[in-house]
């Protein structure tokens, strides 16, 4: 029996590996994949808590999962096209060598 | 379950950024046999198109545009490894704790909800429209914008 609270857990690690990688990794794509996964991780809250909630009929738990996965969408586009427009300027996505601001 | 959690790790720990795109497709389709599982037939369908449909292609793109054969081996910073790995375990420890011991259990969790496509369709033709217009627009104006960031700028060689 998959309880809620499964749901929650399962949520949280995969937040947490989302979390690790986007700290851990120095490629920009990898960074934008973790990103995704804790974007993945709360949507799957919310379409928990609404088929666990006391007020299923009501379809707000979906409704934002749904427009949560159309911003995720937008901003995968807009984040994969600045990595392009990035690796254009200095042929890398090595996060390091991005230091140009640094003093 | 496992099969999205092992998909998850393995596209943040491997060295290959094409198996890490692979593996990120095999966790989002684990993710949206999660949410058929939860009885979400529109969400599972759509994640399905839209993640391992369009985000992935989309990143397998960027990879394949982005690649030459120094990002191939990718060197990690050795001091940020443990010092972002503890910071994730801590939150990921933090939030399944929170969830695991707050010790509310869900009264009508017996009764499968019902929430076909017609009544998603009425509810965001209706009550959630204005929201609906507003991320049709925000859709448009991210993708044009996505173009002509990635667009090639006039007088650049090659």
């Amino acid at each position: 029996m998959t309880t809620l609270q499964h749901y929650l857990l399962l949520s949280a690690m995969l937040f947490g590996i989302g979390l690790a990688g986007a700290l851990v990794r120095r490629n920009a794509i990898i960074v934008l994949i973790g990103i995704e996964l804790m974007l993945n991780a709360a949507n799957l809250n919310f379409v928990a808590f609404w088929r666990f909630g006391p007020h299923p009929e009501a379809v707000t738990g979906l409704m934002f999962a749904l427009f949560s996965i159309g911003i995720a969408a937008a901003e995968a586009a807009v984040g994969l096209a600045l990595i392009i427009a990035v690796y254009r300027h200095y042929s890398s996505t090595h996060l390091d060598k991005l230091d140009s601001l640094k003093g | 379950m496992l099969i999205t959690l092992a998909g998850a790790a393995g596209a943040m720990a491997l060295r290959n950024l094409v198996h890490c795109a692979l593996c990120l497709v095999l966790a989002f389709g684990g993710l949206a046999a999660l949410y058929l599982q939860l009885g979400a037939e529109f969400i599972g369908f759509a994640q399905v198109l839209v993640y391992v449909g369009a985000v992935a292609v989309l990143i397998v793109f960027a990879i394949l545009l982005t690649r030459n054969s120094e990002t191939r081996v990718e060197r990690l910073s050795a001091a940020s490894v443990p010092l972002g790995l503890g910071i994730a375990v801590l939150v990921a420890g933090a939030l399944g704790g929170a969830a695991w011991f707050s010790g509310f259990a869900p009264a009508a969790a017996a009764a499968r909800p019902v929430a076909g496509v017609r009544s998603i369709g009425e509810r965001l033709m209706t009550q959630y429209v204005l929201p609906l217009e507003v991320l049709g627009l925000l859709l448009t104006a991210a993708l044009i914008g996505a173009v002509i960031i990635a667009l090639k700028e006039p007088g650049e060689p090659g």
